[in-house]
């Protein structure tokens, strides 16, 4: 079953800024809440999300216990070479997800 | 008389507005994107749940589309409605020999999403039929300890404020919706009980024949709009 989706371009020129937009599949449970008994659900969160551009990180989130469900992250970056853009997730109880997009850029 | 002040308080056809446009321009742009919109979770695991053999069968072994057919769904048969989830699951239990899927669960309304995604688009056909009928007295009906029918918030004075939302005039032009407040993913029937908890009335159960008169009421009214789903709602 789908966990994570990226919306990237394949392709673009150098020097472009490119929009990168990822969605994760995640409840986002933040702790605080309790079940209809009183008993505390326990956090269950994504905590961080890296981007890296050929090996270079180029864009890093930390993530709280007050996001949304299914979290949405767009950002953009500049095209400047071919290559891989890679993915990932982790988070409270081993929660790791990764993706990855090609880029080529002329 | 009473009945022929409800009667009166049904939005004339040119006046009707799916809830999509009393939203804000944040939620649009979800629901607009197909690459944003959450929903597609439950497209994507409702395609995998359509080609997964289940039982003797897979979905797609007897099915090749299934355009339009959300568009005509509560169908009436045997003097009974039946809405498009449960059609899934009479097809299951009939014809893949598979076990039904628990209402609201992530399957259902995946493989609802999924069937209803493709018929986006497409206006709403529904007939008037003695289960109609039902519906329409359901929705013309005071109830709860608010003592309120739902034609009096979405017919008389859809476009007003309650706390801090906009009352909407009730046409089911996406579902299953993706709930902003839910964070979830959720069917008609789930929408129709959370009403009734506003109006303090005991809600119907999941897959009651009340809630698919509902529906079928609810389709018949917005009959000609366009299906949007799956749409994205506050």
């Amino acid at each position: 079953m789908a966990r994570v989706a990226i919306t990237a371009p394949s392709s673009a020129k150098k020097g472009e800024i490119i929009e990168i937009k990822t969605l994760a599949a995640h409840v986002m449970e933040n702790g605080f809440r309790r079940t209809q008994e009183g008993a505390l659900i326990p956090r269950d969160i994504i905590t961080q999300f890296v981007c890296t551009y050929n090996g270079v990180e180029i864009f890093r989130a930390e993530l709280h216990p007050a996001m949304a469900a299914n979290p949405l992250i767009a950002f953009t970056t500049v095209a400047t070479e071919s290559g891989t853009l890679e993915f990932k997730w982790t988070g409270d109880n081993g929660y790791a997800e990764t993706q990855s997009a090609s880029l080529s850029v002329s | 008389m009473l009945c022929m002040s409800l009667q009166a308080g049904e939005i004339p056809l040119g006046e009707r507005r799916s809830g999509y446009e009393f939203m804000g321009r944040d939620t649009r742009a979800m629901q607009d994107d197909d690459s944003t919109n959450p929903a597609l979770f439950w497209l994507m695991d409702g395609e995998t749940l359509w080609k997964r053999k289940d039982g003797v069968a897979a979905c797609s072994s007897c099915h090749e589309t299934m355009k339009g057919v959300a568009a005509r769904y509560p169908k009436v048969a045997g003097g009974r409605a039946v809405n498009l989830e449960q059609q899934i699951n009479a097809c299951r239990s009939e014809r893949q020999k598979a076990a039904p899927l628990a209402y609201e669960s992530r399957e259902l309304l995946a493989l609802t999403a999924y069937v209803a995604r493709q018929s986006r688009g497409m206006p709403i056909e529904a007939g008037w039929n003695e289960r109609t009928e039902a519906g329409r007295a359901l929705f013309t009906r005071r109830q709860g300890q608010l003592n309120l029918a739902c034609t009096q918030c979405h017919d008389d004075n859809w476009g007003k404020q309650l706390s801090g939302t906009t009352i909407p005039q009730a046409h089911p032009t996406g579902y299953p919706i993706y709930r902003l407040e839910w964070q979830d993913m959720g069917s008609l029937q789930r929408r129709l009980r959370n009403c009734m908890i506003g109006v303090r009335a005991e809600p119907y159960p999941y897959g009651s024949a009340e809630l698919v008169d509902l529906e079928l009421y609810l389709m018949w009214r917005a009959r000609g709009m366009k299906l949007e789903t799956p749409a994205v709602r506050p």
